[in-house]
């Protein structure tokens, strides 16, 4: 592809390629997680580590394929507050499962 | 630069956001961000008590994943089919759009009605959200969701209804943008509620 | 077909209570006679209800804001009355179960319905200005913030007259707030007050957000913003991410108490800790929302008034964004003493330590700023001033906290009352009132009286620290916070000289009041003529006083910090362009006071369990959003003609005054004439 095409502000937009790529992707990303669980063949740690990897890269392909973000510039505030949320959620989250964790720990 | 003059055919107009689209979709994304922390909130508060059954049923003895999977291809389907939308949106195909529009509409129907069948089996046969502390994180994480794609298939009626009506504007274009981040978001929001609600919940 | 309503919800039995809203609801009266006897319902609808104009929006809020001011403090009236007489055996004149109503109410509505609209409605009339803007980005969203925040103070309003207000606090803990233990309508009005408000806010940050980063000048780099722009960034920033961590508490909250779910609750699994934890998750960025607006204004007022550039521009940006960033780090230090293990409280108890640092930077760089400049003590001086020394108690009273250990001890003790009003009362407070005297005469187009604008400061500054040091030696004493009556006399000194303390201040507001009255009686000897009284540095202080609807006939173009102050020493502030344009301005619209109203009557209703009137309001709501989106007639076109004319009376208007070329010509207005 020589050159994405883009819309009225600046940001890429799709094609019919990358949607049905993204589509594809999208599919093996969600059967190899319900694989792993409902047939019951691998261990839990494998399946656990399989569901959070598919899951991660499945939201990736959507980022990209779907929502349009990449490089470009007419994209980077839009990457820049994804980041940012990601941040927050690791704060959050994050600090909140530690906190309740030690709390239910402590009240045992 | 922010403003610019239009050129009429008398005298030049000052706009203030030039780029209305752009300043319109950019906000929109912001709102997506506070969006995403809601859920993150619903996410955490439903790790925490997750495992709080108070004696009643467990993920593993409600979840059907045969279901869950046919939910998650009814929503992953309208988000392609939306994906078409956008394609015939910038080649300016109002009889495409309108089509796709209604494929779309439909898959992600069906996605809320599959969902509430199984909301009404579960408060049926006694396993509501008042049963337990992981049946009222569980209704409500996967509720609020749903009730987000209700809203989508609310805002999509009523823009094919201004697509049927005033053709391909910008501001429709600059709506049907907008909806299609929307619905691209919710499923990315599935994938996180597939897996750590439905598939983990199986698992652990 | 009225749910739970009935007419025992009206407090006939409290005489307190029923006269507050007896006086309330003749007060009402009075003013809808006045405005019927001037004929001015079609003006206020037109002019004002149905305005998107930034700056008129920016007005209403802060109006809402200076009413609630007059309602939270009448219930710290009552606190710190009671406390006064309730020692040893009396038991004083307020039962318990009324106390806590009022510290639940004076909390709720000084932080949500005071300073909340007060620091947006100055963000309203200011922001876009300093960036060269006509308007937000979303004007339309900005009149529906508006409204809902009314509605959401007009639902705890009407609690005083109709059921009762939550008993417990402003946080909201459950288990208190389930239904087993607060079963009437008064934690339900405390939640939907706050969500309907919750929501105006979050729609606030998303708009100035998107206004700051999309609507600039040309040539206004982010490194060339005015502070006050800066911390309204970042203050937006803390809205945006933190505001929906609330909406997804109280919805749980909401869930348990009406679908009796168990997010919360004392049994079934719930977990009554998580609701804390999520509640300060948004409770602590919710304090920075207040004090960082508070600190841009400080940053405004004392270059102004010092006559120099703000000193260390940079360092105060990034200060400002650390302590944003940090603020989203630090919650557990609200409840070190629920028992979480000592490495999560080893880790916020550091994080909350190091916010001291960049606020640190903050005032030395105010003090540099003031350091060899020409400082000229207008009333907003005076605010900033008693700030940066009382802050900083304020604020190092916090930093002891902030040490788990230290905090055993302090929690929930009138220590952390005394610290907490300390940075919220001359941190934020004293820095809307410096806003509010220092742009008031760019929204309304006359100053305010020096006289009794110093006069209140006195009061306030006083009468601060005569309510609140007792406060901290009481929680030395081991005093806790919201009590009704307590045994120990050794107490009773203290609360009397806190309760001296608070008289002082009702004469500051009492006194602001005739401030503003005489004010504007004398408005057209105090009015500013130029729209520059303070010889500004920047470019809010390029437009008429009160600015044009549009602000700028052609948009700037910047070159440096202080924009303003440039142009004025480049001598091309005031130069007239060639020809006018026409310019497109969103038209007037109802359907902003028409969803907030709305939204009170869904709030009511859900309050009182009228579900058929709550469907109803709430599907008003979608039907109006859903009509504004299929109206394609939104803008309206100020001709270049109706421009030109507007231009030409501030350009006959300006000719009347000596310009102003330079910095440092005498500029300091007389004060008013002394009757």
């Amino acid at each position: 592809m020589s050159q994405a095409p883009i819309d009225s502000t600046g940001m890429s937009r799709g094609t019919l390629t990358s949607y049905l790529t993204g589509f594809v992707l999208a599919l093996i990303l969600t059967a190899i997680p319900f694989g792993f669980v409902m047939s019951g063949a691998f261990s839990p740690a494998a399946t656990i580590f399989a569901i959070f990897s598919a899951g991660v890269v499945q939201i990736l392909v959507h980022l990209h394929y779907f929502l349009h973000l990449d490089t470009s510039s007419a994209a980077r505030w839009n990457v820049l507050a994804l980041m940012f949320t990601l941040l927050i959620l690791t704060l959050f989250v994050g600090g909140s499962l530690w906190i309740m964790w030690t709390l239910n720990y402590r009240m045992m | 630069m922010m403003t610019t003059e239009a050129m009429t055919s008398a005298t030049a107009v000052e706009v203030e956001y030039s780029d209305i689209i752009g300043v319109q979709t950019f906000g929109f994304w912001i709102y997506l961000m506070s969006d995403l922390i809601i859920f993150a909130t619903l996410f955490a508060t439903f790790i925490v008590l997750g495992h709080n059954y108070a004696g009643g049923p467990t993920g593993k003895e409600l979840f059907d994943l045969r279901y869950t999977l046919g939910e998650t291809m009814f929503l992953l389907f309208s988000t392609v089919a939306y994906g078409m939308v956008m394609l015939a949106v910038h080649a300016g195909k109002k009889k495409a759009v309108l089509i796709g529009l209604a494929v779309t509409f439909l898959l992600g129907l069906g996605f809320v009605l599959m969902e509430i069948y199984e909301f009404y089996g579960l408060v049926a046969a006694g396993h509501g959200p008042d049963r337990s502390a992981f049946l009222s994180s569980f209704f409500t994480l996967v509720g609020t969701h749903g009730t987000h794609v209700t809203f989508g298939l609310i805002w999509m009626a009523t823009l094919i209804g201004q697509v049927a009506v005033k053709g391909l504007t910008s501001p429709v274009q600059s709506r049907l943008t907008r909806l299609s981040m929307f619905w691209h978001f919710l499923d990315i929001i599935w994938i996180g509620i597939f897996s750590i609600v439905y598939l983990m919940g199986v698992v652990l | 077909m009225f749910g739970k309503l009935t007419l025992e919800a009206i407090p006939y039995h409290n005489m307190i209570t029923f006269s507050a809203v007896v006086g309330a609801v003749f007060l009402g009266l009075i003013i809808a006679a006045l405005i019927t006897y001037y004929g001015k319902w079609t003006y206020l609808y037109k002019e004002w209800l149905t305005s998107l104009d930034h700056k008129k929006i920016g007005v209403m809020y802060i109006v809402l804001s200076l009413v609630m001011l007059l309602r939270g403090f009448s219930d710290a009236i009552l606190m710190r009355s009671q406390q006064a007489v309730a020692a040893g055996g009396s038991l004083g004149f307020l039962n318990a179960s009324h106390f806590n109503q009022i510290f639940s109410a004076h909390g709720s509505i000084m932080i949500i319905f005071m300073a909340m609209p007060f620091l947006v409605g100055l963000m309203n009339i200011v922001v876009p200005q300093q960036i060269g803007a006509r308007d937000v980005a979303f004007p339309f969203m900005n009149s529906i913030s508006l409204w809902l925040t009314y509605a959401g103070a007009m639902l705890i309003m009407v609690s005083l007259g109709i059921g009762d207000f939550s008993q417990a606090g402003w946080s909201g803990y459950t288990p208190l707030t389930e239904m087993q233990y607060s079963p009437t309508t008064g934690v339900d009005y405390w939640i939907w007050g706050f969500q309907v408000a919750g929501i105006g806010s979050t729609m606030t940050g998303i708009n100035f957000l998107v206004t700051i980063l999309k609507g600039r000048a040309p040539g206004m780099k982010l490194m060339r913003m005015p502070l006050f722009v800066w911390t309204a960034l970042c203050t937006n920033v803390l809205m945006v991410w933190a505001f929906p961590v609330l909406t997804a508490a109280l919805a749980m909250i909401t869930l348990d108490r009406y679908l009796g779910m168990h997010f919360f609750t004392n049994g079934f699994g719930g977990n009554m800790m998580m609701y804390a934890n999520l509640f300060w998750t948004w409770g602590h960025p919710e304090v920075y929302i207040v004090i960082l607006p508070a600190f841009g204004i400080y940053s405004e007022v004392v270059a102004t008034f010092s006559k120099k550039r703000l000193f260390g521009y940079g360092s105060m940006v990034y200060a400002t964004a650390v302590i944003t960033i940090l603020s989203f780090s630090v919650w557990v230090h609200h409840f070190f003493t629920m028992g979480a293990s000592p490495n999560v409280n080893l880790f916020f108890g550091i994080a909350t330590m190091m916010i001291a640092i960049p606020t640190g930077v903050k005032i030395f760089n105010w003090l540099f700023t003031m350091y060899r400049g020409r400082i000229q003590f207008h009333q907003s001086m005076y605010w900033t001033i008693a700030f940066i020394v009382t802050f900083a108690v304020g604020g190092a009273s916090g930093v002891l906290m902030s040490v788990p250990p230290a905090d055993y001890v302090l929690h929930n003790s009138l220590f952390l009352v005394a610290h907490f009003h300390n940075v919220l009362i001359p941190g934020a407070l004293f820095g809307f009132f410096a806003g509010y005297y220092y742009w008031f005469p760019k929204a309304l187009g006359f100053r305010l009286r020096e006289d009794w604008g110093k006069r209140a400061f006195w009061c306030w500054l006083i009468g601060f620290y005569l309510a609140f040091a007792p406060l901290y030696v009481l929680g030395f004493m081991g005093m806790p916070r919201r009590m009704a009556h307590y045994a120990t006399m050794a107490w009773h000194p203290y609360l009397l000289v806190a309760a001296a303390g608070t008289a002082v201040i009702a004469l500051g507001i009492l006194f602001q009041g005739i401030q503003l009255a005489l004010s504007i009686k004398d408005r057209k000897a105090l009015s500013d003529p130029t729209g520059d009284p303070w010889d500004g540095r920047t470019l809010e202080w390029l437009t008429s006083s009160p600015p044009a609807e549009y602000n700028f006939p052609k948009i700037p173009h910047v070159d440096e910090i202080d924009a303003f102050m440039e142009m004025k020493e480049e001598g091309v502030a005031y130069q007239r362009p060639d020809h006018y344009n026409d310019i497109e301005m969103p038209k007037n619209t109802p359907l902003g006071v028409i969803i907030g109203s709305l939204a009170f009557v869904c709030g009511f209703a859900l309050v009182w369990y009228i579900w058929w009137l709550a469907l109803v309001a709430a599907l008003g709501i979608l039907a109006t959003v859903i009509a504004r989106s299929w109206d394609d007639d939104i803008f309206k076109i100020i001709p270049a003609a109706e421009v030109q004319r507007i231009e030409d009376e501030r350009y006959r208007q300006l000719a009347t005054v000596e310009p102003r070329g330079f910095a440092d010509k005498p500029l300091m207005p007389e004060p008013a004439p002394e009757v």
